[in-house]
């Protein structure tokens, strides 16, 4: 369990968190959703005592995590997989992990086994591949068989098998009771890892919800409708007073289910020959909510990209 | 939170009941890391190849020029000083050595997985400290003995052999052991306070190689005295056993010496404590 009251964190003038609070519970993977830039690592620094908050506190099992005897026992971590020496041989990297906290070096080549890596133990780290390295960062962080894991960032140029074992692990481990919390800037893979997300932008806690609830909220449709008789359509649907816009040929409905639509044809004899849900998507909703809160936006249309490459090129 | 109890299966699985980060398990993880990259290795066979080759190099140059020496210059001739004075380059490979120790961790990133197993930052400083300094003393020695034995012969053509039991030369000689030891940990100063291998490295060999030398030119009586209390000149007097024109008795000498690593290592603990890391 980790709990965030009223995160601070300042550089200088620049606020990177402002004010988080929200609780990560065990048994489920919980999703740290928000754009670049938006405090989650920063987050997980404050977490660790890597970085000292600003104001605000951050508990890990109800006490700050350097109070840990054992913190290994509690917490593992895995923020930038590249962050080892390359010099030393995994083995000898986990190793002295291991031995800083107590834990039995037999515990090494268990752990190794458990990310599929136990024949490059004794190869120096620095040959290995980013799919590598995050198996070997992940490998460390279950050294001590901790009661919480936190990944920042795990899937990061990662391949789509290292993606998928990513996940499977993380799912794995929550049902078995841990407590699971990683950051992602992709709602898609949040979607389909997560079973609840806190979303932030710029260092602001933005949402707190489960999946679920976060695509229903977020992903409100409306209903399109093709029918050759247009304007019975439309004055049907005006009398049932929703609102109607003309999109591509098709009538689009604010505020009805396709039943509801299909009913309404029926009952005034129109001939349908479309009718579908319109769901923005999760990706879309994401974009929707963070859209002020994005730290570098993009801000050229056509012509000005136009000109831009022209004039680049003469 | 009563809720957390309830959670489908119990975890952690694993009883590891004596898991925990203390002083004695988090030296142990340092030792594993000291010797686990190749460059500790090669550092220190540096340390005693500089060291032993300049000692007995300098042994020769001086002994087979021994006529041409002023009565002056013979009336201060050091044959255990001069036997160790390839220190004055070796103390530069066990300084780099001490740098590299601390800045390695922030130029790998390793400092964080290092910092979030062991979050009391102190007790990860000192245990570097500890393995560093047992390997320095004792790498230091074995350098310090190497250099006196090698360099004895050339002296014995000139009868002017020391012995270990002659006055002062067993503490000349174990001098240079801690001397070696005192270099180290002001490379393990600076490269604690810079958290810099480059930086830490330039101003270390500076402060012990460079400056000292040119402060010989300084002159009047404070110009002596900057001298003879900077850094390797405070130092090495621990390996002199005849009263030199300039310097600090011996152990004044190493003293001072050992508060020119110490001041830096103390406020490169303090930051290590408020810092980000």
């Amino acid at each position: 369990m980790i709990e965030a009251q009223g995160l601070t964190k300042r550089f200088g003038d620049k606020v990177a968190v402002d004010d988080l609070s929200f609780t990560v519970k065990p048994g489920i993977v919980t999703g740290f959703l928000g754009p670049n830039g938006a405090g989650k690592s920063t987050t997980m620094r404050m977490i660790l005592g890597l970085d000292r908050p600003t104001h605000g506190r951050a508990l890990v099992n109800g006490h700050a995590y350097a109070a840990a005897k054992a913190p290994m026992r509690e917490v593992g971590a895995l923020l930038d997989a590249k962050d080892v020496h390359g010099g030393r041989t995994a083995s000898a990297h986990l190793k002295s992990l291991a031995l800083s906290n107590g834990l039995p070096t037999a515990r090494v080549l268990e752990v190794l086994d458990l990310v599929g890596m136990g024949e490059v133990a004794d190869k120096r780290i620095k040959g290995f591949s980013l799919g590598m390295s995050q198996r070997l960062g992940i490998a460390a962080a279950m050294l001590g068989d901790p009661q919480i894991l936190m990944f920042d960032e795990p899937v990061n140029g990662l391949d789509p098998e290292g993606i998928l074992w990513i996940r499977h692990f993380m799912q794995r481990e929550a049902a078995a009771g841990r407590t699971v919390f990683v950051s992602s800037h992709l709602m898609s893979e949040m979607a389909l890892t997560a079973e609840h997300l806190i979303v932030i932008g710029r260092g602001k806690l933005l949402a707190d919800t489960s999946v679920s609830e976060f695509i229903s909220q977020n992903s409100a449709g409306s209903v399109r409708v093709r029918t050759p008789q247009l304007e019975s359509m439309r004055d049907a649907l005006a009398r049932a007073g929703v609102k109607v816009i003309d999109i591509d040929g098709f009538l689009q409905i604010e505020g009805m289910t396709t039943d509801q639509v299909g009913d309404l044809a029926a009952a005034n004899h129109i001939t349908v020959h479309e009718l579908f849900a319109q769901r923005s998507s999760l990706e879309e909703a994401f974009m929707e909510m963070t859209r002020d809160s994005v730290e570098y936006q993009a801000h050229y249309d056509d012509a000005a990209f136009d000109s831009a490459m022209a004039g680049g090129t003469k | 939170m009563s809720t957390i109890t309830a959670t489908p299966t119990a975890i952690p699985r694993r009883r590891y009941d004596h898991a925990r980060a203390s002083l004695g398990n988090v030296i142990r993880s340092e030792w594993t890391k000291f010797w686990s990259v190749r460059s500790t290795f090669w550092t220190l066979l540096t340390l005693i190849v500089t060291t032993v080759g300049f000692s007995v190099l300098a042994a020769w140059g001086a002994s087979t020029h021994l006529n041409q020496m002023s009565p002056s210059d013979r009336a201060h001739l050091d044959v255990p000083f001069n036997s160790l004075s390839g220190l004055i380059l070796g103390q530069l490979a066990i300084a780099v050595l001490g740098v590299m120790v601390v800045t390695t961790e922030y130029s790998t990133g390793g400092i964080k997985p290092t910092l979030t197993a062991v979050p009391n930052r102190l007790r990860v400083l000192l245990a570097k400290g500890i393995v560093f300094a047992i390997v320095a003393t004792v790498v230091g020695m074995i350098t310090a003995f190497a250099a006196f034995y090698a360099a004895m012969p050339f002296w014995a053509h000139q009868h002017l052999a020391a012995q270990l039991g002659d006055p002062g030369v067993l503490r000349a000689v174990i001098g240079a052991g801690i001397y070696v030891l005192a270099s180290g940990l002001f490379g393990f100063a600076f490269g604690a306070l810079i958290r810099h291998t480059a930086g830490a490295i330039t101003i270390a060999v500076a402060l012990l190689f460079v400056v000292p030398l040119i402060l010989n030119a300084l002159p009047g009586g404070w110009g002596k005295w900057i001298y003879e209390h900077f850094t390797s000149n405070a130092g090495g007097m621990i390996l002199t056993t005849v009263p030199q024109t300039k310097g600090l008795a011996p152990w004044t000498g190493y003293i001072t010496f050992t508060i020119w690593w110490l001041v830096p290592l103390a406020i490169g603990a303090y930051l290590l404590k408020r810092r980000d890391a």
